[in-house]
């Protein structure tokens, strides 16, 4: 089997499974007084100080979640109650077109039901935020917005957005920027403190550890309103059980992630362009999408190659290629399993016959050249009885 | 063979699936989505268009061992099914959704697709049988359980499509078909059947067409007298044959049932009166379409005109590329326009038409 959709989960470190199930069998509450309690909590706080150390904030700034979702729920509606409330001005939320849904549905709830205002910003060609835009439309009205995120870097497409760009304008006016940052731990160089961000998700499954875990990185002055109300455990923002083995092997995931940053990111970008090599060399027809780095800088995600084939629909290349033991994604988002053309390309300009034609391949850790061999072997017939397929569904529509 | 097993969600699709799979075939399940707007939950024992009953295609795959997809038709679906049911109501014709779906989507679209993808056959939850004739042709015939039978919707598949298809519960009983998916611990093995038209899920088909199509206030008038008896809200919510639902104030002379017999979409007229009326044995339809090789003139078939109805003896009269016209043994009531005339030829289905007119002779 050939896996390449790291970016929707990638295999778990062993050491992370060998110290979760260390944890699991031990009964205690971390919120308890006795000295089971203060087992537990002691290897949450080890965990939370891994994660700081590793992505260079305060322990106090760590609120564990239940993963990347929650993390972008408790940022985005947080935030806006919470400066929606100190000021009622403040209506307007600035969201890049490209967002997760994970962001984009929260953002538009609040448009719904809690009478917000959004901006979505749009993307070049490349799916990269237009920094003029967002500082027109900051500058319009700085008094109104209430928050502002941008993801660190495109799920789909792997293009790295301008967070700095984006910081520095916000800043100006004291505008809390919050980033999606799911996809780049391990992946890119990463300072919370450095980049100048008020809020940053991470999720555990990405980068190695278990699912169902994650975190809100949050500077110390933000007290977002919580989303889920309940004992308080983390810092009166997030309640529920904290869950020991999962944060165990969350702060685990990241110290060695962080740690092999470099490597891992050399790795995956000499596979991807071969990847890559292989995907244009072995089909016509077809078009890489997103940014590619410069000389001087790094302006995709290391392990992702997106690409749009002329005359297919991406699921059913995504089916042809997994019967031939290659598991790739459409990028998609997916309602019911349901393929829809991406608001990301189509954000990016890409027309909808093009955008159904979408792929997304992504390398991780335990990717090997092997792997790139199996797609190039299975995707020119692959590629070939889609585009036949698609030919009968127009000629007969 | 390469097998394209079509999941419901339903325990008959799930069976079917399962012996094709022990059959020794290499099959691959797709559930179709076919509404744009899916609910959550089925609520009873309604159609399938629910996110539930995807999840119930996809634990039957798992359960299988099977690959499992769920493909979206919900455009083909709307232009081949939902749109076609609409314009025949406001055509003040009767159509029939299911017949259209498995003409138009499941042996046409998924059909269509699977080939290009490289399957050889389509296997559904059909209760019918096919089978292959000692000269190589594709027969379609009734299923076994009398009380389940599907070769009527199935009537207008071709021969081409038929040699593509297979329906492996055909020769089975429902109870039996229940305990064998009770037997592989698939957990939709108690699942109710679904009855209705999958695109109403309330069962309210003349509200679902009065909300599409709108108010269209017309006359209700006594068939031979002309006399104006009543007035309705559109004539498009009515079919030949309907009793209730006229709220007429008035009973007729000889406090007999009046009987929908007759609507003019144009007036905005709809005529009732007495069951005799209904009585027609003279039947003119469109489009035939054949199982195997069209029909002469002259031929003797059974005939039947509705999902679950009765078959009656009939006489083909009249036969060209484009319509037909065959005379039934004895008068016969409640055939509307757009109803499908499906031919049999003792359990061999072998062709039908859309019927357009009918009359007494």
């Amino acid at each position: 089997m050939t896996y390449l959709d790291h970016a929707a989960t990638t295999d778990v470190r062993p050491e992370v499974i060998a110290a979760m199930a260390a944890t699991l069998g031990a009964t205690g509450n971390a919120s308890s007084l006795h000295a089971a309690g203060r087992q537990a909590r002691k290897l949450v706080e080890v965990a939370r100080e891994q994660v700081a150390s590793a992505l260079d904030c305060l322990p106090s700034e760590v609120v564990f979640t239940s993963g990347g979702t929650e993390a972008d729920n408790l940022a985005v509606k947080g935030l806006y109650w919470s400066r929606h409330k100190a000021d009622a001005r403040r209506v307007r939320i600035l969201a890049s077109a490209v967002e997760h849904h994970a962001v984009l549905d929260p953002v538009q709830w609040l448009v719904d039901f809690e009478g917000a205002s959004v901006e979505w910003l749009p993307v070049d060609e490349l799916g990269v935020v237009d920094v003029a835009a967002l500082q027109a439309s900051v500058e319009r009205d700085p008094d109104s917005v209430a928050l502002i995120t941008v993801m660190w870097a495109n799920n789909e497409v792997g293009s790295v957005q301008p967070i700095e760009d984006v910081v520095a304008i916000a800043g100006a006016h004291n505008i809390p920027v919050h980033s999606d940052a799911v996809q780049v731990i391990g992946a890119l160089p990463i300072s919370f403190k450095q980049s100048g961000l008020d809020a940053m998700t991470i999720s555990g499954h990405k980068l190695g550890g278990p699912m169902g875990v994650g975190a809100l990185l949050l500077k110390r002055e933000h007290k977002p309103v919580p989303v889920l109300h309940g004992g308080g455990q983390e810092r009166e923002i997030r309640s529920g059980t904290l869950s020991t083995h999962l944060i165990v092997g969350f702060g685990l995931a990241v110290s060695l992630a962080c740690a092999a940053q470099a490597a891992h990111a050399q790795h995956l970008r000499e596979l991807r362009d071969e990847l890559m090599e292989t995907v244009k060399a072995s089909v016509d027809g077809v078009h890489l999408r997103g940014a590619i780095d410069e000389a001087d800088a790094v302006r995709r995600l290391p392990g992702n190659a997106h690409f749009t084939f002329d005359g297919c629909e991406g699921d059913a290349l995504l089916m042809l290629l997994d019967a031939a033991g290659v598991q790739v994604s459409t990028g998609s988002a997916c309602t019911a399993g349901i393929p829809q053309p991406s608001h990301v390309l189509l954000a990016m300009g890409v027309p909808v016959s093009d955008a159904v034609g979408a792929l997304r391949f992504s390398l991780g850790r335990t990717s090997t050249s092997a792997d790139i061999v199996a797609l190039g072997a299975a995707l020119p017939a692959a590629v070939e009885r889609a585009r036949r397929a698609g030919k009968a569904l127009k000629s007969q529509n | 063979m390469r097998v394209l097993a079509a999941l419901s969600g339903g325990v008959d699709s799930a069976v079917a699936a399962a012996r094709v799979v022990a059959a020794g075939h290499e099959v691959t399940g797709v559930h179709l989505a076919l509404s744009a707007n899916p609910q959550s939950f089925r609520s009873g024992a309604r159609g399938c268009c629910s996110l539930e009953d995807s999840r119930d295609a996809r634990r039957a795959a798992d359960v299988l061992g099977i690959p499992f997809y769920i493909w979206d038709m919900a455009e083909e679906f709307k232009a081949g099914v939902v749109d076609d049911f609409l314009a025949e109501y406001s055509e003040g014709r009767t159509p029939n959704p299911c017949l259209r779906c498995n003409e138009k989507i499941k042996f046409s679209a998924l059909l269509d697709r699977a080939l290009a993808l490289g399957f050889d056959a389509v296997c559904t939850g059909h209760y019918a049988l096919v089978s292959r004739d000692a000269d190589g042709t594709m027969a379609l015939r009734r299923a076994v359980d009398p009380q389940k039978d599907q070769s009527y919707v199935l009537g207008v598949l071709e021969q081409w499509q038929l040699d593509r298809a297979m329906f492996p519960v055909g020769d089975t009983t429902k109870p039996d078909i229940r305990l064998e998916a009770e037997s592989m611990d698939l957990l939709v093995a108690k699942k109710p059947d679904s009855h209705d038209i999958c695109f109403i899920p309330d069962g309210d088909t003349a509200g679902f067409l009065q909300s599409r199509l709108g108010e269209q206030p017309g006359q209700i008038v006594d068939a031979e007298s002309g006399a104006v008896l009543g007035t309705h809200q559109g004539a498009h919510t009515f079919t030949i044959g309907q009793r209730r639902g006229l709220a007429l104030g008035v009973p007729a002379d000889d406090g007999a049932p009046r009987y929908v017999t007759g609507i003019d979409v144009k007036s905005r007229t709809v005529m009732v009166g007495p069951p005799r009326l209904l009585e027609v044995n003279c039947v003119r339809g469109v489009k035939p379409t054949w199982t195997q090789s069209p029909i002469a003139a002259g031929a003797k078939l059974g005939m039947q005109w509705r999902a679950h109805g009765t078959e009656v003896a009939c006489t083909v009269t009249e036969v060209s590329e484009d319509s037909l016209t065959f005379v039934t043994d004895s008068f016969i009531k409640g055939v509307a326009p757009g109803q499908q005339a499906v031919f049999y030829d003792g359990d061999r289905v072998v062709g039908s038409v859309m019927i357009d007119s009918s009359s007494r002779i």
